[in-house]
């Protein structure tokens, strides 16, 4: 735990740096309306399940209703976003978060 | 394979305490000892490196993100998952399929927004990160404290469960033998804990995690291949061994939909688990034990694609027990829904797979165990006792001392605690853990690592707000007192079984939909009315290093 000035200040000035402002707003606004979509989704589903009933139990074929059909939306939609998310972070934001993390390493040496 | 081979189960007043098991006990008896012999030897390999805290709260971080991935839907994927979910959906069919959604799709918060910031900024535990840049003293205390909660509670659950379990399938019924198979239980898990640490813990995790998912691949396999592959097929065949329900099994509302309270039952319930997983202290220190960011999104990834192909498969094993066990056979066995995946093995392979199954059920309550004493130790000897009593003035050796020792306790009230608890309606333990866990703990670490301005007033408020009004708020509702009572027994439903006593007066079982908002309101109030000015520089660095790496704990080279 060691918190020389130095290091504070390097922090404060990348902080400030419109390179790590850059990372922030992009990782927000991947992750910020990515949190709002799946749990808007997830509530409208368990909303349905709860007060339509008539709706979720018509049968689409042979016994698979609706509401299965939308449960498996479920893992479909959470395997998505996973799947989404991951590509998005290797490609936009390592690249990005490894270059503050040099800049800092070299301000710190 | 047509006749099914539990005719026991199917003959009617059929109660003979010591022949209430299934299969051979025996045969079960020398699968379980071969199972617990070999993840010994797994966490003695393990083990020869066990110095320092690093090593033991964290595994010297060196595990990769696939084992950890693996590891953390072990930890997950507890007997509440295998045994508690495959059951509701025999028997209340669509209502157990929508409760395991919710326990998925709370993966996404712990990717999203936590995993990654966390491992970047923490140490060993949640504290970590919560008291980073507030006052020390206080936050850390309080989020020991809800840890030991959380951990304490969910302990508990699983304790409790073993001794259901193991009675079932060994046929050792009575109070002494089930007392006695908690104790062993506690005393095989301290010594996991003790010797290996969290690497050996999370070699179990891992051995245990991929021995759960083949059983059950093999299991919804042969399910679907008795059913020519086809899923509707399993659906129809569950429809008609299902007399009470029919074809209200495939819809939902058999269990939630009842009344209106029912649904906004349900409600709170699907709130608490969508936003608790990522609160769980046990869960949050799994990403410790990675070297880097980069392996714990790794570790979510591999958790999120395990657990979802494990919710699948327990689709097709509940219905396929509806289908071939039969909804009646399940409820009159003596684990009751727990006993449905057990049941339906049995069904399926007879005494050799029902052993098997039943032993990796066995291992999983053994390494969720050993996982949730290692998480509450770690809180105990590296939050309280060496930054709050010793001020961080403690050498590590001395560290990992005290959390053996807490561990040693931790143990042992585990076990009489279990005891105790045995008889007890646990489901609602995992419940409560996870209301405090999303009451408490994620609105302050969301706080934490994305609002400036949130200050130790604020931490406080949201931390003992959540754990007190959850705690509350179970204690006066129908959980604890005041369901109606059973017209056959005469007993309520609640934990106090005298209909008479009846003190409740808050509505719901889950008090998630109160007590969220109002934590994440206190954590709000408690901050703008605090004269605390935020320390610019400690937020600038816990900013930078969570979302950058920079300055966060590398993994150990020996």
């Amino acid at each position: 735990m060691s918190h020389d000035a130095r290091t504070d200040d390097a922090y404060v000035e990348v902080q400030r740096s419109p390179e790590f402002g850059e990372l922030r707003r992009r990782f927000r606004s991947f992750v910020f309306p990515m949190t709002a979509l799946f749990l808007a989704w997830y509530f409208l589903y368990v909303l349905l399940a709860a007060y339509a009933p008539g709706f979720m139990s018509h049968k689409l074929a042979g016994n698979i209703n609706v509401g299965l059909v939308l449960g498996l939306g479920q893992f479909v939609s959470t395997f998505a976003i996973t799947i989404l998310y991951v590509r998005w972070a290797d490609r936009e934001f390592d690249p990005r978060a490894e270059a503050l993390h040099t800049r800092l390493e070299e301000a710190s040496r | 394979m047509t006749t099914l081979a539990v005719p026991a189960l199917t003959v009617p007043g059929f109660a003979v305490p010591a022949q209430t098991n299934v299969g051979n006990s025996a045969l079960n008896i020398t699968i379980f000892a071969v199972f617990v012999a070999a993840t010994l030897a797994i966490v003695v390999r393990a083990s020869r490196r066990n110095a320092t805290a690093a090593d033991y709260y964290a595994g010297g971080r060196a595990f990769s993100g696939r084992q950890n991935g693996i590891a953390i839907a072990g930890d997950y994927l507890s007997a509440a998952s295998f045994l508690g979910i495959a059951g509701a959906i025999a028997l209340t069919g669509y209502d157990g399929f929508l409760y395991s959604i919710g326990f998925l799709v709370a993966w996404l918060v712990a990717l999203l927004l936590v995993a990654e910031l966390l491992r970047n900024t923490g140490r060993f535990t949640m504290a970590d990160v919560l008291s980073f840049r507030l006052r020390q003293g206080p936050v850390r205390t309080a989020a020991a404290i809800s840890t030991l909660v959380v951990s304490f509670f969910y302990l508990l659950a699983q304790m409790a469960g073993a001794g259901g379990l193991v009675s079932l399938l060994l046929g050792l019924d009575g109070k002494t033998a089930q007392s006695v198979v908690i104790a062993l239980v506690g005393v095989i898990m301290i010594a996991y804990v003790l010797i290996g640490g969290m690497k050996g813990t999370t070699w179990v995790q891992i051995v245990k995690a991929t021995l759960l998912i083949i059983g059950s691949i093999v299991m919804t396999v042969w399910v679907l291949g008795k059913f020519g592959f086809n899923l509707s097929h399993v659906l129809g065949a569950a429809v008609d061994n299902s007399p009470k329900a029919g074809e209200k099994i495939l819809d939902p509302g058999l269990k939630y939909g009842k009344s209106n309270l029912t649904k906004v039952d349900f409600i709170s319930l699907s709130l608490a688990l969508v936003l608790g997983t990522a609160g769980l202290p046990h869960v949050l220190m799994r990403f410790y034990t990675v070297p880097s960011s980069k392996e714990a999104r790794k570790s979510v990834e591999w958790a999120i694609w395990l657990i979802g192909l494990f919710y699948l498969l327990s689709l097709v094993m509940g219905y396929g027990a509806a289908a071939l066990v039969g909804a009646d056979a399940i409820s009159s066995a003596p684990g009751k829904a727990n006993s449905a995946a057990p049941l339906l093995a049995f069904a399926l392979g007879g005494e050799i797979l029902l052993g098997l199954i039943s032993a990796i059920a066995f291992a999983t309550i053994l390494a969720v165990v050993a996982g949730l004493t290692i998480t509450a130790s770690a809180s105990f000897a590296h939050d309280i006792y060496a930054q709050v009593v010793k001020k961080g003035d403690v050498t590590s050796a001395e560290e990992v001392s005290v959390a053996r020792k807490t561990a040693l306790v931790i143990g042992v009230i585990a076990i009489l605690g279990g005891i105790f608890a045995k008889d007890q309606n646990i489901a609602f333990l995992v419940a409560l853990a996870f209301a405090v866990a999303a009451s408490a703990n994620l609105p302050t670490i969301l706080y934490s690592l994305f609002w400036k301005r949130f200050n130790t007033r604020g931490a406080l408020w949201s931390l003992y707000g959540g754990l007190v009004s959850v705690v509350t708020l179970i204690v006066f509702s129908p959980v604890v007192s005041g369901k109606p009572a059973d017209p056959k027994t005469g007993l309520s439903a609640s934990m106090i079984t005298d209909p008479s006593v009846d003190f409740h007066w808050f509505p719901l079982d889950n008090p998630g939909i109160v007590s969220i908002p109002l934590s994440f309101f206190l954590g709000w109030l408690g901050t703008v009315t605090s004269k605390e000015k935020p320390d610019e520089r400690r937020f600038a660095e816990m900013e930078v290093r969570s979302l950058t790496g920079h300055g966060a704990e590398k993994a150990v080279v020996h």
